[in-house]
């Protein structure tokens, strides 16, 4: 009985964990001949979550797929899965060089590792010295890593004032997926910019995840739902989700309390596979890892490739907020002299 | 007649062979279970498997094989102590999380920095045995003096543990190295790092040094349960409890040195990677106490089984890379892994079974034959 008991806690142990892995099984056509490719092959590897995520990964993904179609160049990814160890995000990254993909994508801070000066990407760079790396998100330093990093504080202070602009209650609220450094880039971006439009909103903030938790409030609408529920009770109007597939959730509660959200790194209103979400995001903070990507290969292409940190900003349209909806048209006058303010140097945006 | 009968129990051949087959025919119910989801998704179930096999035997794969196993053989050692005496230890995977880290902390903290690499390493493995035997104390003592269930209060104290851990870490012990994102308890010295083995001919990659501590625990294991009174009285509980009380064993006592020594080993889980990869207790530790229990089950706690059990399921977990690369959805690793453990458990109990019916029909067939000669005794003694 016992040993049946066992099994079934061994069995839940292994579903929850395939739970946190990415559902999206299907890599899209394994593109293997087509006289037409050339002999580029582009690898990516995401993190938990993968393909789907309607936020950060797919944001990559849109990049990806755009290098396959306008490039014309043959592209594969790959995804983690939750409880692998850094020598599995080191042996994916080799595995990509080792079987002719140059460049290799890394998509997220994961593949920095611990120690980003002998973590996964760090050595799979050592291994490869031919292969040219970029890493999403990272830190990792080598002679063939570039690292695409963005200003999301910037973005963030947008939709931060956009938020305070539109609030009737004078409270909105921030929800990060994890409680990394990364994210709280966005909380003070967003509180700042939040403050600078109206001096007198109160912002609400929560994490739904910690690191050691694997980040699992990337991937968590269950818990983005109950968290924005707990803020719109307390007289949020509208909240920043900052928090990638949970963003979902998020929208839900929106709807449910008959109020506005603000969705991130995609174009959300768009990318929502819910339409009945769609009028419940008033913008999204766009990061633009999609261009990232697409520049750094097509970078790659004409031997333009920069080792070291490439920082997407608002100046080069890295960063912004999407219009889609329609719902922040009569304040645009507001937030590009503020875009313009933080452009010229005028605001400098804190990071955390 | 009753020497020949213990002398026929000694190596049953109806009894034992049902034992061997019963995980090989697990394994091929495993795979064909896998193979129809795989034709499900259209994908060549052959050509999977060869690319699995092809993958899983490169020397740099074997290495990570070997490291996987490593982790997940010491979680399974730690679950198999107490699953001998009946003991249901599902909190190896808090009681490894907690053990890493105060080890981990302890070792990098700025006040030991005199100490030599090979002391601390000592350091670190001790510490984290001494804490993860006190951290599973705790559902020890709560079962031997209030007679709470061990399975639940181990499966809290996991979420306890890792709270604790993520707090002390977020607000407090945890740096963040320059470049990274994650939050460490800072990276031991260089002198500290564990060296690896290079056991694996045609890659400069090496296996993780604790690999060798594994095998010495696995060694060990065997001696205790099999070759001390401790071991007995063990075993003897596992069996029948009552019987074991009556013939004058300490069950209280049992209970607690059972869970501090699955807590001690379980304390060393996370150690291979934190000596020999990441240097450092980072907070994507876990995931490897609950495989454990999975290992031990397939192993059915015995020693080779479940290094077996380990090497298995550290190919499969590797397995995943290849498959995605190939556009097979690595979530049949999944359904392989949890197809196998159900029917490993499945296949012994049908075995176990088979074994026990086939020596009943013997007994009886003995029994029978020596009644009505009893019952001659019985008349002629009138």
């Amino acid at each position: 009985m016992k040993v049946l008991a066992a099994a079934a806690v061994a069995i839940v142990a292994l579903g929850s964990m395939a739970a946190c892995g990415d559902d999206k099984g299907d890599t899209p056509g394994t593109a293997s001949s087509g006289a037409t490719k050339k002999s580029v092959k582009v690898g990516l590897a995401f993190d938990i979550g993968g393909r789907g995520d309607k936020s950060f990964n797919d944001s990559a993904a849109t990049g990806l797929d755009r290098v396959k179609s306008e490039l014309n160049l043959e592209v594969k990814d790959l995804a983690a899965v939750a409880g692998e160890s850094e020598n599995d995000k080191y042996a994916r990254l080799k595995l990509l060089c080792t079987t002719g993909y140059n460049p290799v994508i890394a998509v997220g801070f994961v593949y920095d590792g611990a120690d980003a000066k002998n973590g996964p990407l760090a050595r799979a760079a050592k291994d490869c010295p031919n292969t040219k790396f970029a890493i999403v998100d990272g830190g990792t330093t080598a002679d063939n890593v570039a690292d695409l990093v963005f200003a999301e504080e910037q973005g963030s202070f947008l939709v931060g004032a956009a938020a305070a602009l539109k609030s009737k209650t004078g409270t909105v609220g921030f929800i990060g997926g994890c409680q990394v450094d990364l994210i709280k880039k966005f909380e003070a971006g967003f509180t700042a910019g939040a403050k600078a439009a109206k001096a007198d909103v109160k912002v609400l903030t929560n994490y739904l995840s910690t690191p050691a938790e694997a980040c699992k409030g990337f991937n968590d609408p269950a818990g983005g739902k109950t968290a924005a529920t707990g803020m719109y009770d307390q007289k949020a109007d509208i909240i920043y989700a900052a928090a990638g597939g949970s963003g979902t959730g998020v929208f839900e509660a929106a709807k449910a309390k008959n109020a506005l959200a603000i969705g991130v790194d995609s174009d959300q209103y768009n990318t929502v596979t819910d339409a009945s979400l769609k009028t419940v995001i008033m913008t999204s903070m766009l990061k633009r890892v999609d261009n990232a990507v697409f520049n750094f290969v097509k970078d790659f292409g004409e031997d333009k490739f920069k080792a070291g940190p490439t920082v997407f900003d608002l100046k080069t349209d890295g960063v912004g907020y999407s219009t889609s909806g329609g719902q922040v048209d009569d304040i645009k006058d507001k937030l590009d002299k503020f875009k313009a303010d933080i452009v010229a140097g005028t605001i400098t945006v804190p990071t955390k | 007649m009753t020497t020949a009968a213990v002398g026929a129990r000694r190596i049953d051949v109806g009894k034992l062979l049902p034992q061997l087959i019963a995980p090989v025919a697990a394994l091929v119910i495993a795979a064909a279970i896998s193979s129809i989801a795989l034709l499900i998704s259209d994908k060549d179930p052959l050509t999977a498997f060869q690319h699995m096999y092809e993958f899983g035997t490169q020397p740099d794969q074997k290495v990570e094989i070997l490291n996987k196993a490593s982790e997940l053989y010491i979680a399974a050692v730690a679950v198999a102590f107490g699953f001998k005496m009946g003991l249901f230890n599902i909190g190896v995977e808090g009681q490894s999380k907690v053990a890493a880290f105060f080890a981990g902390a302890l070792a990098s903290a700025s006040f030991m920095d005199w100490m030599p690499g090979g002391l601390r390493i000592v350091l670190i493995v001790v510490v984290a045995m001494i804490v993860g035997a006190a951290w599973a104390s705790i559902a020890a003592l709560l079962k031997t003096q209030r007679g709470v269930s061990e399975v639940i209060s181990t499966l809290m104290l996991n979420a306890i543990g890792g709270l604790v851990v993520t707090w002390l870490l977020n607000d407090h012990w945890g740096v963040t190295e320059p470049g990274a994102q994650i939050k460490t308890t800072g990276i031991l010295p260089e002198d500290s790092w564990m060296p690896g083995l290079p056991i694996v001919s045609g890659t400069e990659q090496k296996v993780l040094g604790f690999f060798a501590i594994a095998v010495v625990l696995g060694a060990a294991y065997w001696f205790v349960i099999n070759r001390t009174r401790f071991g007995f009285d063990l075993r003897a509980t596992g069996y029948n409890p009552f019987a074991a009380v009556a013939s004058g064993v300490n069950a209280k006592r049992m209970v607690i040195t059972a869970m501090l020594i699955s807590g001690a080993v379980a304390g060393l889980v996370n150690l291979p990677r934190m000596l020999g990869e990441s240097h450092t207790y980072t907070e994507g530790f876990g995931g490897i106490g609950f495989t454990g229990i999975a290992v031990a089950l397939l192993g059915r706690n015995h020693p080779i089984g479940m290094a077996l059990g380990a090497i298995l399921w550290g190919f499969l977990a590797s397995s995943q890379i290849i498959l995605d690369l190939d556009g097979i959805p690595k979530e049949i690793i999944l359904i392989m892994q949890g197809v196998t453990v159900l029917s490993v458990v499945i296949a012994y109990e049908l075995a176990a079974r088979i074994g026990r019916r086939a020596q009943q029909r013997r007994v009886g067939v003995a029994t029978a034959a020596a009644a009505p000669a009893a019952a001659e005794v019985v008349e002629e003694s009138k």
